[in-house]
Formats: structure tokens, sequence, C-alpha cells
């Protein structure tokens, strides 16, 4: 049985509750350097997909975005050019992949306030990161919207 | 007079804010200058005591207020040696400025295949503008190249000049690079073709002395909150002949002569390109910034600021993989950089950590990236509050982004 995005959330706050404060940056326990490691561990994308189509527009670094429909899950893929933002991108992922549309489409997403990153980013990152988790929950609309019709 | 930054920082109420439990680190100074005390105070003072509108009130407020804000043109006039008050028209801000000159100019003296030449290193500011009205009237932008330092490659200019050519439009001081222009010759090479010139000096006019008789250049664009003023205000300097010539570019109260539903007369300059109630108060602390500068000299904070920009160049050198973009003779305290192949946001969002303001980007000059095809950089503008003690810090920090990131 998959964890639902509410338990995945909660143990990705427990586990970012480990390290140093974001603020505490000459702590080399520090949540960054948490975040730029699970960026690194997440599974490189297909060259072929890292084209302008998916592309999110209006990130101020490059995102790439895509996804598959599996067994009525979402799996997402998806790389950025910048280092932060790549971790930021494994901790939707990892809340988002292989969950139901509806569960995503329904997701509250306060868990990234609530580990304290929203207030660490540069607004152009939050903003980034609105944006990122709308795609994500539009590609879960869409998704959701194609399945019913299968089923009609 | 001797420079004591200490005595200097101590006028400047943020600077003593934490940021992250650290002191503030202020380095973004071409965004934006921080204020000092009696700037802050000017403008609160003013909608305190004397706030109502000018030129046309009878009463005892409006007097008090039309004369200070007259008061602002003349100290505005003095601090650039400007021969005659009319000729600085208060704006918004240099874009402001800018966007002014290349509208009511192209208006009277732009035409079909008519040429504007501007540079590699320019803001957005004194490129867009000039594209919008080139688009409009057909005529053509013309860019004059830059070398792998950052400076003007001064041959290339002149074959861009023939009888086509319009104006000239040059920032005086790249906001990206720290390259001081050498704007007298490109004026003096410009006139010998009776092209004027526009310089944007949103960088310089904080920075260094100003003369634009000296310069002999037409028009002159800055802005008061790169200057240690609000924001909101600025100044177009243009020379009284040619800005006779231009028709009025926003029409509204002040600016008018006389009014009928046939015809109106425009009121003679600088009035008639100050349509509408302008910003009163911020104009007031635009004075207040300028008293400042005077007070503690600007050759004295040339001087400091060129010793902050040595220290910082060769503290940041001894990095490796430390690459700094715009490297020329003539430069001021600006330096862009990218350490190894991290990303400028990674590593402004750690530098920020420190408690240290950067700025990350492309610094509103998409082309000058494209030129030297990067993304953007990391950019560290100093200012006459900085100390070499804030310069160790950033080395500090960066440092620790090297560290989190390679």
């Amino acid at each position: 049985m998959t964890k639902s995005i509410k338990e995945i959330q909660d143990e990705i706050i427990e586990e970012f509750s480990k390290y140093a404060d974001w603020s505490d940056i000459e702590n080399d326990n520090n949540k960054y350097f948490h975040l730029i490691e699970l960026g690194r561990a997440l599974p490189p994308i297909d060259a072929s997909v890292k084209n302008d189509k998916n592309i999110i527009d209006g990130c101020q670094s490059k995102v790439w975005l895509t996804a598959k429909v599996e067994n009525g899950k979402i799996i997402y893929f998806a790389d950025s050019n910048t280092e932060i933002t790549k971790g930021i991108i494994s901790l939707l992922i990892r809340v988002f992949s292989n969950q139901t549309p509806d569960d995503i489409i329904n997701a509250n997403m306060d868990f990234l306030k609530n580990m304290g990153l929203e207030n660490h980013l540069s607004p152009t990152r939050a903003n980034g990161l609105i944006i990122m988790i709308k795609q994500m929950k539009l590609y879960a609309l869409a998704s959701k919207a194609k399945l019913s019709n299968k089923k009609v | 007079m001797e420079f004591d930054v200490k005595k200097v920082r101590a006028d400047f109420p943020i600077l003593k804010q934490l940021i992250y439990n650290k002191p503030l680190v202020y380095f973004d100074n071409a965004a934006t200058t921080q204020k000092p005390l009696s700037v802050i105070e000017s403008i609160s003072e003013y909608y305190k005591t004397i706030n109502s509108n000018i030129h046309r009130g009878v009463h005892h407020l409006s007097i008090l207020a039309t004369n200070q804000y007259e008061e602002t043109r003349e100290i505005t006039q003095k601090f650039i040696n400007a021969k005659n008050k009319s000729e600085i028209i208060f704006t918004r801000g240099t874009t402001e400025s800018i966007n002014l000159i290349a509208n009511t100019f192209a208006k009277r003296f732009i035409n079909k295949n008519d040429e504007v030449v501007i540079s590699t290193m320019e803001h957005h500011s004194n490129i867009v503008p000039w594209q919008m009205v080139c688009e409009e009237r057909e005529a053509k932008l013309k860019v004059i190249p830059i070398n792998e330092s950052g400076e003007i490659i001064f041959e290339e200019f002149e074959k861009l000049l023939n009888e086509k050519t319009k104006i000239v439009a040059i920032t005086h001081i790249s906001n990206v690079l720290g390259t001081i222009n050498p704007i007298k010759k490109i004026i003096e090479k410009a006139h010998s073709y009776n092209i004027p010139v526009l310089i944007d000096g949103a960088q310089s006019s904080a920075h260094m002395k100003v003369d634009v008789q000296e310069l002999d250049c037409d028009f002159f664009c800055f802005s008061g909150h790169k200057m240690y003023g609000p924001t909101g205000i600025g100044v177009l300097y243009g020379k009284e002949k040619i800005l006779d010539e231009l028709p009025p570019y926003q029409g509204g109260g002040d600016m008018i002569d006389k009014v009928t539903f046939e015809k109106t007369t425009y009121n003679r300059i600088p009035l008639k390109f100050e349509a509408g109630t302008q910003n009163i108060a911020d104009a007031i602390g635009l004075k207040a910034a300028i008293e400042y500068i005077n007070k503690t000299g600007i050759n004295n904070i040339f001087e400091y600021e060129d010793e902050i920009l040595k220290y910082a160049t060769g503290k940041m050198m001894e990095i490796e993989g430390m690459k700094i973009y715009g490297t020329a003779k003539n430069k001021t305290s600006v330096i862009s950089f990218l350490i190894g192949n991290i990303k400028p946001d990674d590593a402004g969002e750690i530098i920020d950590k420190f408690g240290i303001a950067v700025r990350t980007g492309h610094h509103c000059a998409q082309p000058l990236m494209d030129w030297y095809k990067i993304p953007g950089t990391v950019r560290a503008s100093f200012a006459f509050y900085n100390t070499k003690e804030e310069i160790d810090m950033l080395v500090r920090a960066i440092e620790r982004v090297k560290v989190m990131f390679l």
C-alpha cells in the first residue's frame, strides 16, 4: 500500500527537522545540504524530454516536467538546471508521484511552509514553486479527464 | 575633508539591522541605494508641515512647497553643473527620462531609415524605448560592439556614425560590468557629425562627479533612488535649445500656457515636460540626498569606493574558479561574477543566508548576457557605506557556496 500524500509530507517534515535551520548556513548539518543531496539523487530524465515543450514557463531556473499514467496513478519526471530547484522538485515528485489524480488535485501543500522552506526562498523561486505545483496539479486534472473519458 | 566610513554608516538607519541574526551587508547598490536619515526625515517633515500643491497656489503652504521643490531644481542644476535651472526636468526616474526623450525626439527628428546608436552593454531601459520608437518610425537600431573586458570598441563606434544617425544613446557606467565609458570622447565624435548624445547616468550620478557642460552631452538621465534619495523621482537634463524644440510628452495641468477647446499653447521648459501634480515629497527628498552627497564630497566617495573595488577585486580573484565579468581599465564599484559552473541563483540564495544582499540574474541586460553567452551573473555592487570587513564576509560566503555546490 503506497503512503498517502499527507503521510509523505509528514515524513519529509520529520526528516528535515533533524537538520539545522536554513539560515544556519555555516552549519554542516544545514537543511540546504540535505535538499541539494536529494536533488542530486533524483533519477536523471531522458535528454530528449528536456525540450522547450516540457519547460515550465515562469520559473527563473529552467525546469522540465513530464509525467505518465500507470494503473490510474501519475508518475512525474522532472529536472532543473539549478541545484536548489532540483532539490525542491525532488520533494514535489516524492509527494505527488504514484498518487491518484484526485489525491494530487486535492493535496494541501502547507508542508512547504511548515518545513520553513517557503520563507527562505527568493521571491522568484517562491513564485516558481507555485507554478510548478500548479503545473503538476494541472497534469493530474488533465489525466483525470482522460481516465474518466475511457470509462465512458 | 577626511572620509570616515563609520560616521557615514551611522547616518543610514537600515544598516543597523540584523538579517538572519547577522549584520546586514548591503551589496545591491546598483539596484538601489539605502537612504540616510536626513532624506527619510525630509520626506516626513514635508508631509507634516508644508504638504500642498505647487506652482499656482497663492496660500502660504503652497508657496513654501513650491520654494522647496524649485530649490531642488536649483541644487540639482548645481550638482551636475547645468547652465540653466530650466534644463532640469523632474521625472519618475532614469527610465522615464529616457522614454520622454525617445518619444519626443523621435516625433520631431527620427524618420524612415534613420538610425539610432546604442551600445552592447545597455540596460533594457536604454534599449527598449529606442526599439519601440525605431519600430514606429521605421528607423534602425545600431549597436556598438564591446571587447572581452567589457569596453566599447571606439573604432567600431566611429564606423557606425553617418548622416542617417539621429542620436547616440549610451550608458555612462554599465550596471553589470562597472565599465566607465569614455563618454566625453564619444560625445565629441558624435558632435563632429552634429549628432546629439543622451547619457544614461543611472549608475554614475552617485559615484562620480558629473559636469554636463564639460561633457557637453545633450541629455543626461538619472534616478534619485540610486543616489541615496527616494524612489519615484528622477532627473532629465537637456540642453535648453534642444528641449525647446521638442514637443511635450504628456498633456495635463502645469504644462500649459493657455487652453481653449480649439487650441492649447504650452508652457516653457521645464514645466512643458512636467504635466500633472509632480512628486513633490520625493523631489524634496532628492534635495536632501544631494545635500548629503555634497557634504560627504563626491570625490571622497569616488576615491573610497575605488579603494573598496580594488580590495574586493583582489580578494575575489584569490578564490579558485572565480570569473569576473567586466575587467575594464576604467571601472567603478560593481563586480559581476560566476564561480565555476555554479548557477547564480544557487549562489545568491546561500550568500543571502549570510545576511548579504547581492543580485543574481541578467540585471536587465539580456543582450549583454547573450554576448558573454551566459544566462546571468551574481553581482555585488558597492557604495560608500560598505567596508573591507564586509568584503571579507562576502569572500567567506562565496567559499561556503563552493563547499555546498562543488
